[in-house]
C-alpha cells in the first residue's frame, strides 16, 4: 500500500456533541496515527460510539472538527468520507446476497468490474463458498466477517469498528480478535475500534483511549495504561486495583513514604500522578497479582525494603492457574491478591493471619480527591493473572 | 373428564404413548373448524352457486335450468370487453397514482414524522369514519362544473390538455374518466399507505447509515436499499388497491357517465336491473379469473426476486 505517510491520520480537534442539555462528548482532542490499531474503551454511555459516529459522519459534532490526513471532513456527508464502518449489528443488506453486500461500496463508486476484487476479499475473510447466500443464512461469526469485508474492500483510509464482536460468544470473539488483528496487520489501514471489553481492547489495540462520561481519561499503550493508571477510573476499569487511602509522611528525592493504617509504604515519586505535600492525602494503588502472600508465622523471612501490610484471609477461590484471595486488612477492608499456583501453602486458608508484601516499584499513586470506586462496577471478570 | 386414564405400565408401551399423540394431532383441526366452516358457508358455497348460475339458461318467468351453456361466457366477453379493459385501465391508473401519492406519505410517516407519526396515521384512516358513499358523493361536489377544481384547471388552461388527452370532455371534469380515476385513487389511497408504512417502518435505520457509509448518496440509498426492502409493502399495497378498484362500481356510477362504465357497473346492472343472472355470474367469474391472472403475473415478476 502507501508508504509511511500521514494521509490516514485521524485528527479530532475540540470535537464535542451535546443532545439538549446532555453532553455526550466533551470537547476532545485526539490524534490517531496512520496505520495504528486504536481502541476507544469505556462503559456504555461514555461517548465512545458517538465519537466514532462523528468520525464516520453519521453524527454531526456540536463543535470542533474532524480531519483525515490534511483534509477537513467535518462538513462532508458520510458518503463522501474515505472511511468505512463495521456496525455493531453488522447492518448487512438483507435483500442482497453476500457478494452484492461486499460489492455495494465499489458499485456506488462506479467501479464496473467488481468480481475479482470481491472474490479476493471474500477469500481474505474465508467466505468464498458463501458468496451467493443471503445474510440471514450465515452464522453470527460469518456475518461479522462479511461486515468487515464489505468495509475493507473500499480501501478506506480508516476503518471504524463499533463493538463489532459484541454479539459473538466468547470463543468466537477470541478467534475474531486475532483475525481482525491479522487483517489489520495485513492491510495496514488505521483501525479505530470501539469496545466496552477491556480485555478485547488490550489484546487488539496498540493504543487505547479510556473514555468516561464523555471525556478521555487516559491514553496510552495497553501495558502503560495497566501499569501506570492516572485516575481511579482507569485503575479500576482496566483489571483490578487495590486502592488505599494514605497520608504523605516524608518526601525524599524519588521516593515518597506514606502512612497507611499503622504501617509505612514506599512509593516511587515518578509513579505518582497526584501532587504530594507532606501531610496530604494520596491514593496508593497496587495490582493484585504483584502482591506476595506469606503466612504470619513466616513474616521474618520477608526481605527488607518491601511494602508490607498485615491482614487475615477472608475468602479464597481456586481458579486453576491462580488462587484469588480476599484479605481483610486494617488499611483496606477487601484487599485482593492473586497468587500463582506454583507452591501452594496449605496454611493459607480463610481465617489465617497473613502478611502481604510487594516490591515498592509496583506501587502507583493517585489523586485522593477522586472517587475511589470509579469504574469498579463495570470491571470485567477477567482481571489478568 | 374425570376418568383416570392410566395405561397398564408393563404390558403395552405402545398404547401408553398413543393417546396423547392422537389428541395433540387433532387439536389444530378443531381450531381450524370455525374458519373452515366460515369459508365453506360464505365463500365456497356462493362460488358454487354462482358457477352453476353462470351456465344456466332460461328466463325469470319460466325459471332457470343448468344447461351447461358456456356460450354465456363468450357472449359476455365479446359484448363487454370494453368495460373489462376500462376496469383494468382505471384500476391500474388509480393504483399507480395511489403508489405515487402514498409512497412519499408513508415514507414521511415512517422516517420523518417523529412525534406526529400517530396523528398522521389517524388522519390517513380518518375518512373511514364516514361512509364510502358519502365520501364519493362529496367528490361530486368537488369536481362539479362550477366547482373549485374545474375553475382552477380552466384558469391554468389545463382542461384543454386533459380534453386533448381524452380524459375530460369539454368544460367538464365530472362524468369523465378523470373523475372516476380521481375517485378511485382517493377511496383506495389508505389501502396503499398502510401496508407501505408497515413495511417501511420495519426497515432498520442502520441500513440507511450503512448505505451512506458505503458511498451511497441519499437517492441511491433509496433506490438500492429502502425501495427494495419496502417491496413487500408495495406488492400488498398495490394488490389491496388494484383488486377492489377493478371490481368497483360506485365511483364510475357517481362520478362517471355511460362512457366510463366499468365491469362492476355492468355486473351490477345485469344483476339488479336487467336481471340476467347467468350473464352477471359469468362476468363475475371472468373478472375474478382476469384479476387472478394479472395478480399472479405481477407477483411472479416482482415477488420472487426482490422479496426477502
Amino acid at each position: 500500500m502507501m508508504t509511511k505517510d500521514t494521509s490516514g491520520d485521524v485528527r479530532l480537534s475540540g470535537i464535542s456533541k451535546t443532545y439538549g442539555s446532555f453532553t455526550a462528548v466533551h470537547p476532545l482532542d485526539l490524534t490517531v496515527p496512520q496505520g495504528s490499531f486504536f481502541a476507544l474503551l469505556g462503559a456504555s454511555g461514555c461517548g465512545k460510539t458517538t465519537t466514532l459516529r462523528m468520525i464516520a459522519g453519521l453524527e454531526e459534532p456540536t463543535s470542533g472538527s474532524v480531519s483525515l490526513g490534511d483534509q477537513d471532513v467535518t462538513n462532508l456527508p458520510p458518503y463522501k468520507r474515505p472511511v468505512n464502518t463495521v456496525f455493531q449489528s453488522y447492518a448487512l443488506f438483507p435483500h442482497l446476497d453476500i457478494f452484492e453486500n461486499v460489492a455495494f461500496g465499489l458499485r456506488r463508486r462506479g467501479i464496473k468490474s467488481v468480481k475479482k476484487q470481491v472474490e479476493e476479499m471474500l477469500e481474505l475473510v474465508q467466505l468464498g463458498e458463501q458468496a451467493r447466500k443471503k445474510p440471514h443464512q450465515l452464522s453470527g461469526g460469518q456475518q461479522q466477517r462479511v461486515a468487515v469485508a464489505r468495509a475493507l474492500i473500499n480501501h478506506p483510509k480508516v476503518l471504524l469498528l463499533d463493538e463489532p464482536l459484541g454479539a459473538l460468544d466468547l470463543k468466537l470473539r477470541r478467534q475474531m480478535q486475532l483475525e481482525l488483528k491479522r487483517i489489520q496487520t495485513e492491510v495496514g489501514i488505521t483501525f479505530i475500534h470501539v469496545t466496552h471489553d477491556q480485555e478485547e481492547a488490550m489484546t487488539m489495540a496498540d493504543t487505547v483511549a479510556v473514555m468516561n462520561a464523555g471525556r478521555v481519561e487516559q491514553l496510552g499503550s495497553p501495558a502503560d495504561l495497566y501499569e501506570n493508571p492516572n485516575t481511579t477510573f482507569v485503575a479500576n476499569f482496566l483489571g483490578t486495583s487495590n486502592l488505599i487511602e494514605a497520608e504523605v509522611d516524608t518526601k525524599s528525592g524519588d521516593e515518597i513514604v506514606l502512612k497507611a493504617g499503622g504501617g509505612k509504604l514506599s512509593l516511587p515519586a515518578a509513579r505518582c500522578s497526584a501532587p504530594t505535600t507532606t501531610g496530604g492525602k494520596v491514593l496508593v494503588g497496587i495490582r493484585p497479582e504483584k502482591i506476595s502472600l506469606t503466612h504470619a508465622d513466616d513474616a521474618g523471612g520477608i526481605p527488607e525494603g518491601r511494602n508490607r501490610i498485615t491482614g487475615k484471609i477472608a475468602d479464597s477461590s481456586f481458579i486453576g492457574v491462580s488462587t484469588q484471595y480476599v484479605i481483610d486488612s486494617p488499611v483496606c477492608p477487601e484487599f485482593e491478591v492473586y497468587a500463582q499456583n506454583i507452591d501452594r501453602d496449605a496454611r493459607l486458608i480463610p481465617g489465617a493471619d497473613v502478611v502481604l508484601h510487594w516490591n515498592p516499584a509496583h506501587t502507583f499513586g493517585l489523586d485522593a480527591t477522586q472517587d475511589i470506586d470509579a469504574g469498579v462496577e463495570t470491571v470485567g471478570e477477567e482481571a489478568s493473572a | 373428564m374425570t376418568t383416570v386414564t392410566e395405561a397398564p405400565p408393563p404390558l403395552a408401551p405402545t398404547p401408553q404413548k398413543k393417546p396423547p399423540r392422537r389428541r395433540g394431532r387433532l387439536t389444530p383441526y378443531w381450531l381450524l373448524l370455525p374458519g373452515i366452516l366460515w369459508l365453506l358457508l360464505f365463500f365456497a358455497l356462493p362460488m358454487v352457486y354462482q358457477a352453476s348460475t353462470s351456465v344456466q339458461t332460461g328466463s325469470l318467468e319460466e325459471g332457470y335450468e343448468v344447461t351447461w351453456h358456456f356460450a354465456t361466457y363468450w357472449d359476455a366477453v365479446s359484448e363487454y370487453w370494453p368495460q373489462f379493459l376500462r376496469s383494468v385501465l382505471y384500476a391500474g391508473t388509480a393504483t399507480a397514482l395511489c403508489l405515487l401519492l402514498g409512497y412519499p406519505l408513508a415514507y414521511l410517516i415512517a422516517f420523518r414524522a417523529g412525534r406526529w407519526r400517530n396523528l398522521i396515521l389517524i388522519l390517513v384512516i380518518a375518512p373511514f369514519f364516514t361512509s364510502f358513499l358519502i365520501r364519493t358523493l362529496a367528490w361530486k361536489t368537488i369536481l362539479a362544473d362550477g366547482g373549485p377544481v374545474v375553475g382552477a384547471l380552466n384558469s391554468l388552461h389545463l382542461l384543454d390538455v386533459t380534453s386533448w388527452l381524452g380524459i375530460t370532455a369539454g368544460d367538464r371534469v365530472l362524468a369523465t374518466p378523470l373523475a372516476v380515476v380521481c375517485g378511485l385513487t382517493y377511496n383506495f389511497l389508505p389501502f396503499m399507505i398502510l401496508p407501505l408504512y408497515t413495511s417501511l417502518e420495519r426497515i432498520d435505520g442502520r441500513l440507511h447509515e450503512a448505505a451512506h457509509d458505503l458511498y451511497a448518496k441519499p437517492f441511491t440509498t433509496f433506490r438500492k436499499v429502502t425501495f427494495p426492502l419496502s417491496m413487500p409493502g408495495v406488492v400488498s399495497g398495490t394488490l389491496l388497491t388494484f383488486i377492489p378498484a377493478s371490481g368497483d362500481y360506485v365511483n364510475a356510477d357517481l362520478l362517471g357517465s355511460t362512457d366510463t362504465r366499468m365491469v362492476g357497473n355492468v355486473i351490477q346492472g345485469q344483476f339488479l336491473r336487467v336481471l340476467d343472472y347467468p350473464t352477471a355470474a359469468a362476468l363475475s367469474f371472468i373478472l375474478m379469473a382476469a384479476i387472478l391472472i394479472i395478480v399472479t403475473l405481477y407477483i411472479r415478476k416482482s415477488g420472487t426476486e426482490d422479496l426477502v
